[in-house]
């Protein structure tokens, strides 16, 4: 089937290699500046050959950033822990309650299960700012604004829906006969449901999870808006730190590789769910 | 089986309904209340977008009625905001379609190469995109950015990129493409490794041009997931707000306060909660019937899929 002739081969590799280089080279060159002095990032031309160094790494662990003008302290790091610990703590508990609903919107049909399908369908494309602007007047007023527990609440947004979708659309495509089959045994709905639907369903429970952990973490506006500057994410302390250190370009580059690192490498170990669960949370809904 | 035995047994069996009644009821009780926690700051933001209400002027606070939307009419600024959003969305939506499916009909033999760069292309998507624009933003610098280097090279000198008005908007989309032509990208692929064979194989024996076999069965057969793509992609970069904030906060001047930009700036740095949540409340409306649309193609492309099944 295949009669392609040389010159279409080439301008096809051609224009593969440039697909490639506009997609890798701004990561490839963040990675690279983030192991460059300040000095070496302003030469002109810019140097692609350069005595690499940990220097700029070292400044945002260690939360001391020395120049000549003097000591700055960086929060940088526990930017990237609050990260970890509201998207971990964000999809657990997404997990937890979001499989349950998944399972009762694929087997049961009622009315409630329709309308919150309904409106979370409705709100998966309602401007977020809509929901939050009321919600940070609340959290200034209740106090929320400085605690994880208002974060992971508000996350649930994001992540519940995500979960819900995916795995639902896992649970319909498995029959209900087994589930039948165990309850007929004699087990009760409770083991039937942890002991065969869970199980059946882990590929769409894995996918969903990945995906929301994914953004999660890379959610911007939701921590903007809401969280304190003691409980804010990579996403908004990374602008904060661009904003406070100025022309601390090596350590720029070097929290922005701390703060996509995560995500990128997950999507790499997992990319067979990924594209599953991006495809399934676009085509059926 | 004595009589009492008998009502015990109806009991449990009563019972077991009613409980298997109230499960489903119990099980989405969570996402209920994710509903709710949606929609009552959504109707408390269509409340506030009916009342004067400064932050900074408490003592002037009060219902308006519909005074916050008639305001729009004969607001520039409103208009401003309406024509940037639109400029941003098609010219986003449009590149990345073109460019998502040209890249996903470059990858679309399944080869090892084609496997690999299709993964690879999946983390400009995978980084938040307030990042991606803070790393344009340094490739970008007009001192010591890289891209800033190729213009120069190519004779664009002083190319100021997100910080000239002239050349803002074309920065940002930039960074819009880079985050999700990918997206675009894959839901085709997907699409097009998924079509039957038959028809191609039946054009490639008849010899019909490639042109002819594009734009009649590739491009009909693969609709389904154009829809799908666009429609995400519209409804999202209508509202797009990580990229704009974190490269220029909405400037330079008025040149990028789309929607959602301009809406938090009015409520943060005006501190005017009735008419940012009006405005907001205009962009809901849009969205709305953007993704009403969506939900119907939606329910008739799963309506079909079912039928062929």
């Amino acid at each position: 089937m295949d009669h392609t002739s040389p010159l279409e081969r080439t301008l096809r590799g051609v224009a593969l290699a440039v697909v490639v280089v506009f997609f890798m080279f701004p990561i490839l060159w963040i990675f690279l500046m983030s192991l460059q002095t300040n000095e070496t990032i302003l030469r002109i031309p810019p140097s692609f050959v350069f005595a690499p160094t940990l220097s700029n790494y070292q400044a945002l662990i260690s939360g001391k950033l020395t120049s000549a003008a003097g000591t700055l302290d960086i929060a940088f790091m526990h930017n990237l822990w609050n990260s970890i610990l509201l998207s971990t703590l964000s999809v657990c508990l997404a997990l937890l309650l979001g499989v349950p609903a998944a399972y009762a919107f694929a087997r049961f049909k009622f009315k409630l299960g329709e309308f919150i399908a309904m409106t979370l369908l409705s709100f998966r494309f309602a401007p977020p700012l809509l929901v939050l602007l009321p919600l940070s007047l609340l959290f200034q007023s209740l106090g929320l604004a400085d605690t994880y527990g208002g974060l992971v609440w508000v996350y649930q947004l994001i992540a519940l829906p995500l979960i819900i979708w995916i795995v639902r659309g896992y649970f319909e495509d498995i029959s209900p006969d087994i589930e039948h089959a165990y309850r007929l045994a004699g087990h009760s709905w409770l083991s039937t449901f942890m002991n065969i639907a869970v199980p059946l369903a882990r590929p769409g429970i894995a996918a969903a999870a990945l995906l929301a952990f994914i953004f999660c973490w890379n959610n911007f506006v939701f921590a903007l808006i809401l969280a304190s500057a003691d409980k804010q994410p990579v996403t908004v302390g990374a602008l904060a730190f661009v904003t406070a250190s100025g022309i601390q370009y090596g350590q720029i580059a070097a929290a922005i590789v701390l703060s996509v690192t995560p995500t990128l490498l997950l999507a790499l170990y997992a990319q067979r769910y990924l594209v599953e669960g991006l495809s399934m949370g676009a085509v059926k809904g | 089986m004595s009589a009492t035995d008998a009502t015990a047994a109806n009991l449990a069996a009563i019972q077991r309904a009613t409980r298997f009644r109230l499960l489903p009821y119990l099980l989405s009780l969570p996402a209920l209340l994710v509903c709710i926690g949606i929609l009552i700051p959504f109707f408390t933001a269509a409340y506030y977008s009916t009342l004067r209400f400064r932050q900074n002027l408490p003592a002037m606070k009060g219902f308006i009625g519909w005074d916050n939307y008639k305001n729009f009419l004969f607001d520039s600024a409103f208009w401003n905001t309406v024509y940037i959003s639109l400029l941003y969305t098609v010219l986003t939506v449009c590149i990345e379609l073109l460019l998502g499916l040209g890249i996903a009909m470059l990858l679309r033999k399944p080869t090892r190469l084609h496997n690999f760069i299709s993964i690879m292309l999946l983390l400009p998507l995978m980084t938040a995109p307030a990042l991606a624009a803070l790393m344009w933003k340094l490739m970008t610098n007009p001192n010591f950015g890289i891209l800033s280097y190729f213009v120069s090279l190519l004779g664009f000198h002083d190319f100021k990129w997100a910080s000239d008005p002239s050349t803002a908007l074309f920065t940002v989309v930039l960074v819009d493409i880079w985050v999700y032509t990918p997206f675009i990208m894959i839901l085709l692929l997907a699409g097009l490794r998924s079509l039957p064979q038959q028809p191609f194989e039946a054009a490639s024996l008849d010899g019909v041009p490639a042109s002819f076999v594009f734009f009649r069965i590739t491009l009909p057969m693969l609709l389904p997931y154009i829809i799908t793509a666009v429609l995400f992609r519209l409804l999202d970069s209508i509202q797009q707000f990580d990229i704009i904030y974190a490269m220029t906060q909405g400037g330079p001047g008025d040149k990028l306060l789309v929607f959602q930009v301009q809406a938090y700036l009015m409520f943060f740095q005006n501190t005017n909660v009735g008419k940012s949540a009006a405005l907001l409340m205009v962009l809901w409306l849009i969205t709305n019937i953007l993704s009403n649309w969506f939900i119907k193609q939606w329910l008739l492309l799963r309506e079909r899929a079912h039928g062929h099944a």
